[in-house]
Formats: C-alpha cells, structure tokens, sequence
C-alpha cells in the first residue's frame, strides 16, 4: 500500500496549496467585503450606460 | 482614474455552447443506446464497436467529458471575463482550448468503440490522448489564469475560486491517475497494481466527481443562478465558507468506492468519515442557491431557466445527500455493485449537471444573440419532459439496485442461496430497465426541443462577437490604500504565471521519474503462490480490459456469507499486485469473475462467449463472436513481458525471448480441447490457436485459482 504515501502526499500538496490560498485571500483583503461583491456582479457595466458612480 | 475600453469574447462562448448541446445529445443518445442494450441484447448488433461493454465508456466519457466539460469551459469563459473586467487572456489560447478539447472527443470515440481502453473507469483513454488532455487542460488553465492576473477588479467573486480549484485539482488528479507505460501506440500498462490501481482510481474517480462535476458547476451557479434571478446570492460568507471547507473534505472520500474490498480497513474508514462530513459543504452550497431566491419564487413561476436552475439546485442536493447515506458501510453493502449507484449517478449527471447546463444556454443563447427566446413555451416543455424523465430515471432503478441486492443476499430457512442462479436477479428487474430506458427517452427529447429552440433562437438574432465594455484600470494597492503592505508586488503578472506553469511541468516530471520506482518495490506478494500471468493469459487479460468486460462483471467476492456462498472465498489484497490494471469493477450486471477459474470447462466458455444463451437461457450478455475470429497479436508480446518486468512482475531475466513459444503451447491444448469436446455439436468445429478467445478463456480459467494451490498444498501437508 505504498501508494497511500503518494495519495496522501499529493492530497496534501494539494490541500496546502489551497490553504496557502486561503491566507494570501484572507490578508490581501479578498473577504474583507462580503456584501458588495453579491451585488456588484448584478451589474453590466456597458458602454450605452451611464457610467455609475461607485457607492461606498 | 482612467478608464479603459475594451471588448468580451462572445465568439468563443458561443462555440462553447453549441459544443455542449450537440455532445450532449450524442452523449444521451449513446446512453439511450447502452439503457436499451440491457434488455435487449440484440441491439448489440453482434459487432464490436456497437456492443454495451464499448458504449458505456463512450457515454460515460461523452457526457462528462464532453458535455459536461464544454458546458465548464462555456460557462467559465462567460463569467470569468465580466468578472474580471477583462477580455479573455489570449484568443489563441481559446481557440486551442476549443479544437483541441473537440479533438480529444473525436479520437475517445474512435479509439473506445475500436476497443483502445486502459480499463480504469471515466480514465479509459489512452496515453496519447491522455498527454493531449493534460496539455489542453493547461492551455485552459493558463488562458484562465492570465486572466485573472489581468483583471480589473480587485475582488475575486467567490466564482472565480471554484474555477481555480478546479483548474489546479484535476490537472493533479489526471497526471496522477494517468502514470503508464506504453507498450504500443494505443496500449499502455499503467504502473500501479491491484489494490494500488484501484485506490489511485477512486482516488482519481471521486474527484472527477468533485473537480469536474461539482466545483465548476457551483462556480457557474454562483454567476448564473444571481445573474437569472437578478438578486445577490443569499449569503456570500457561506459561499465562502463552504467553497473552502468542500474543496478541503472532498480530496479524501475516494475510499468510499471500495467499501468491503481488499482495501485495509482503516483506508475505508478514513473515506467514510470524510464522505460524512461532506454532507455540510454540500448542502451548504445547496442551500445557499435555492434561499438565493428567497422572495423571487414567483419569477420561477414564469422563467424556465429559473426552473431549471431549482430542480438543478435540489438535485445536487438530493445527490449529495445521497453519497454520505451510501458512504457508511453497512449501506453501501447493500448498494454496491448494483444499479442504485447507477441512479445516484444519475440524479447528479441528469439532473445537477444537466439541468444547470440548460438554464444557462436557455439564459445565455439570447444574451449573446441579442434576442429573445425564441419559444418560452417549448422551454417549458422540455423542463416538464426533462424532469418526468429524471424521475422515470431515477426511481425504478432505486428498486432495481435494492431489490438486488437483497436477493444476493437471501438464504433460505437451511442455509442455501434462495436465488444461487445470478441470472435469476437480472431478469427479475428488467421492467425498471425498460422504465429507466423510458425515462432517459423523454431526457433526451427534451434535450432535442432544446436544441431546435436554441437553433431558432439563434437565427432571429445576430451574434455580438466583441462586447465593447469598460471599466478603470486596476491600481497597484499600495497606492491606493495606506497601510496596506507591499506584498502585492511579486503579483507581477508573467513570473507567477510561468511559476505556476513551471510547478506543473516540475511535478509532472517527477511523478513520472518517482512514482514507478517507488512502486515497483512494494509489489512483493504477499502470498507465496500467487504467480505472474502465462503469456497467453496476460494477452487474455487484455482482451477482457479491451472489450470492457469490468463494465458488467466485477472480479472481487466481499467477504459477507453471501457473496462466499455464491462465489467461493473472499478476494485478498495479494491475489492482485501483477493485475495492471486492477479490475474489480464498479457494477454486477453479471456474476464476480474472480473465482470463475477452473468453475467451467473451456467449451462453457466458447459457447458462452458466442452466443451466451445457448448457456444459460435468457441471458442478457451481449454475443462476442468477433473472438472467435479476431485473432491476437504475438509480436507484441515480448515487448508486453518486457514492460511487465520494468513494472516489476517477476518473470525470469530473458523470459521475452521464450514468451511466444510457452504462449503458443498454452494455446494449442486449449484450443484443442475445445474442439474435442465440442466436435459431436459440430463437426465442422475449428478453433485457431491464435483466436482472441483462447487467450480470454485462459485467462478466465485462471482467476482465483491462485490460492486454492496454496489451500491444497496447506491440505496435503
């Protein structure tokens, strides 16, 4: 069953990564805003509109 | 701030889109095939490429991969750029990503249906196909990637991290999986054995599920399913939250499709308890898409694509209640091996990944077509049609499986087998085959009205190829923001790019040097008489992984009383470690074969093969006369032994040269003895040495048989 020790070694390698990615999110203020992102993506910005002034 | 203008790539959506509605109805349409093919045989056609051990993977792969996958890369080259305020990466990296992804499908139907297959399940491509995979899978990726890294919104919706994850998970997850060793151009030995294989496979195969199926589908619902309601997703914490919790659990359910095997126990443990645990991510991603439509039920009233995102939405969270309930063990002894797994699949495929599939296309197609519907009331048809066909689908097979499993199970008041004709259990759920075959029927109508209604949609508009759009360029943080720190520097944009590119390249070229001396060692068997395969059966082995015999019969007796009746001992982790690729098999639409050794004269097997119910009246097995005919290859066969020893079966140094010869001995009194014992039926009977179903007869007569010689010897001591 050696090959658990591959599976298990690149499940973690994987796994890592991912957590890796979660604190570089997490510091580089990705989660920082939970709400606006939601909303924001409701919005087409096309050119025919008016450009929308940015609420904060 | 200044503002930049620049356009979205429709051009390559679109042929996303039209990719994913016509590979998905060939998809079902093979499907169709394969359903009705169970109930009757003679849609077999007596030739190879038609006949179910074939079709199967060709649906399988068709629909996840082809369907399935075209939908992913349609909908992720829709959202990613509105998300990211940004035209695609590079349009050569989409066009590549298109025709090379519709290539791999073109050649997977030619080499499947022509019996070209690893024998490891939704992993059945060659190794040439394979490197093609992995190569257009990272164009995919690093198309995505540049992207990203040219984005003009700081944020990452929560979309754009399920794309990552997926990205990053399956690149591993097919590298891994896909470690063999040619042989030919169209024929490989992959380097793991037996129990090995198998747990690298479903290692391989549930995240197949998870990465391939589940994450780019939740990031498609996250940008489609707000998009259609127009409302915010109900909670984008728990989106969240969920993506990293899902994203961390589902790495390590693997074991769970290899409950009660000869996997060490504490494996299947460790893959129930995080198949449990899975529930909470699942269902929170569940419940997050349908309370997005808290107060906006009566638009789902009106709109079929919010129709079909809410059955989609359920479905997925039907299924993924379901998988936890068919992890814990003492279900899954009842369930595996029989068609409840087959339905569970299926309320995922026909109704998560379908359905979403279609309230995207019936939302997109107008959109990029600047137009409307063509026929909303059609849209509505095929949502009844469709969703009357999951349940037709669906449930009849729950009672196929159950039913069963039971009657595999069932002794009488004196302890024998109530049902010891396995034939007995098949022909007993026929009718739920005939209503699963309906229910996929109406399915795929549904699919086709789909079809039309996209063609007229697209006619009565026209296709805005480039979306003109702007947005403000993106500004480095440390002006914009004070006290932010200086780490976003290093985010340049080619370095990480080619780091993450050269991180791939680093780590497939390790496996490759790693993983097979790694191996090689620990294949010591563990049972003293458990000896290579004759030539002759190694070449018969491979005709049975070719003709996709694992599809329908499984080789690994669990150790219930039920099963040791039926079959003869339970199967042990050592009788596998010179089986590449393992082939215990997922589904028993015929007996276990690992016992089958020594069971049957050889001219069982000859007439079995060529027409099986002249042995066993009734059967549903599909003919096989093409073995009789086909005749195998021996100058291969060096080279095959060859491979064996590099992947460190023991046959003697030079053994390559006396491989032929030991083959044809083998074969002769084989085929001989077919003919004496049969030449009173026929007396015109011929059997060549060198036909296909001599070497699949030797193999077939030595499965399990191992072991007995040990018991033996153990008895006359």
């Amino acid at each position: 069953m050696d090959v658990m020790y591959v599976l298990i070694g690149f499940s973690l390698v994987v796994a890592l990564g991912f957590l890796a990615a979660f604190f570089w999110a997490v510091r580089s203020g990705q989660f920082d805003d939970v709400f606006t992102p939601a909303i924001r993506m409701l919005f087409e910005h096309q050119r025919t509109k008016k450009k929308e002034h940015r609420e904060s | 701030m200044a503002v930049e203008s620049f356009s979205y790539d429709n051009r390559i959506v679109r042929n996303f889109a039209i990719a994913t509605a016509v590979w998905g109805a060939v998809g079902m349409l093979v499907g169709l095939l394969a359903a009705l093919q169970l109930f009757l045989p003679e849609l077999n056609f007596g030739i190879g490429h038609t006949t179910f051990s074939r079709i199967r993977p060709v649906h399988t792969n068709g629909v996840i991969f082809a369907f399935v996958g075209n939908g992913i890369f349609m909908g992720v080259y829709y959202s990613l750029q509105r998300l990211c305020k940004a035209r695609m990466y590079s349009d050569t990296l989409s066009a590549i990503n298109f025709w090379g992804w519709q290539l791999i499908i073109l050649a997977a139907v030619l080499t499947l249906t022509s019996g070209y297959t690893t024998g490891k399940e939704y992993a059945e491509l060659e190794w040439p196909i394979d490197i093609a995979i992995a190569i257009v899978w990272i164009v995919f990726g690093w198309n995505m990637i540049g992207t990203i890294m040219r984005r003009r919104e700081r944020h990452m919706y929560v979309a754009i991290w399920f794309y990552i994850a997926t990205f990053v998970t399956v690149t591993v997850l097919h590298v891994v999986n896909s470690i063999e060793l040619p042989v030919t151009f169209l024929k490989s030995y992959p380097v793991y054995a037996g129990v090995q294989d198998a747990l690298v496979q479903w290692w391989y195969g549930h995240n197949a599920v998870a990465f391939f199926l589940t994450t780019p589908y939740l990031g498609l619902m996250y940008y489609f399913l707000p998009k259609a309601a127009n409302r915010p997703v109900f909670s984008y914490r728990l989106s969240i939250v969920h993506f990293w919790s899902l994203i961390f659990i589902y790495i390590w359910a693997g074991p769970h499709h290899l409950l009660y095997s000869s996997l060490p126990d504490w494996a299947q443990s460790l893959g129930m308890v995080f198949s449990l645990m899975l529930i909470a991510p699942s269902w929170g991603g569940m419940l997050n898409g349908l309370l997005t439509l808290r107060g906006a039920w009566d638009k789902v009233r009106d709109d079929p694509v919010l129709k079909f995102m809410v059955v989609a939405v359920t479905a997925y969270g039907m299924a993924t209640f379901e998988g936890p309930m068919l992890s814990i063990k003492s279900v899954n002894a009842i369930s595996h091996f029989t068609d409840w797994t087959i339905a569970h699949v299926h309320v995922g495929a026909l109704g998560w990944n379908g359905f979403l599939t279609f309230g995207i296309l019936y939302w997109l197609i107008p959109k990029l077509y600047r137009t409307q519907l063509f026929s909303r009331k059609l849209a509505e048809y095929h949502f009844w049609i469709g969703f009357l066909g999951i349940l037709l689908y669906a449930v009849p097979l729950y009672f196929a499986g159950i039913t069963q499993s039971l009657m595999w199970k069932q002794f009488t008041a004196d302890g024998v087998l109530q049902y010891g004709n396995f034939l007995e259990t098949v022909l007993q759920i026929v009718p739920m085959y005939v209503t699963r075959a309906v229910g996929g029927g109406l399915y795929l109508i549904g699919v086709l009205l789909m079809a039309y209604n996209l063609r007229m949609t697209v006619k009565q508009g026209s296709l805005l190829q480039n979306e003109e759009a702007q947005a403000p360029a993106l500004v480095d943080l440390t002006h914009e923001e004070e006290g932010h720190p200086y780490r976003h520097r290093w985010l340049e944009r080619k370095p990480v790019q080619f780091t993450i590119l050269s991180l791939i390249a680093i780590l497939i070229g390790g496996i490759i040097e790693f993983v097979p001396t790694f191996l090689v060692k620990s294949n010591i068997p563990t049972i003293a008489s458990v000896r290579p395969y004759t030539p002759l059966e190694l070449e018969g082995r491979d005709i049975y992984v070719a003709e996709g015999c694992y599809n329908c019969h499984s080789q690994m007796v669990r150790p219930f009383r039920s099963e040791t009746e039926r079959y003869g001992e339970y199967s042990k982790a050592g009788e596998y470690v010179y089986d590449h690729p393992f082939q215990w098999g997922s589904k028993r639409t015929g007996p276990d074969l690992h016992r089958v050794g020594g069971k049957y004269p050889d001219a069982w097997h000859y007439n079995h093969m060529i027409d099986p119910t002249s042995t066993s009246y009734g059967s549903l097995m599909p003919p096989f006369p093409w073995l009789a005919t086909d005749m195998i290859d021996v100058r291969v066969i060096p080279s095959k032994i060859r491979v064996m020893q590099q992947l460190g079966v023991p046959y003697p140094e030079g053994y390559d040269a006396d491989a032929i010869d030991d083959l044809n001995r083998q074969a002769e009194t084989i085929a001989e003895g077919i003919v004496t014992a049969l030449r009173s039926q026929d007396p015109d009977i011929t059997v060549d040495r060198h036909a296909k179903i001599v070497a699949l007869i030797a193999y077939l007569q030595r499965l399990g048989t191992d072991i007995k010689a040990q018991s033996a010897a153990q008895a006359g001591m």
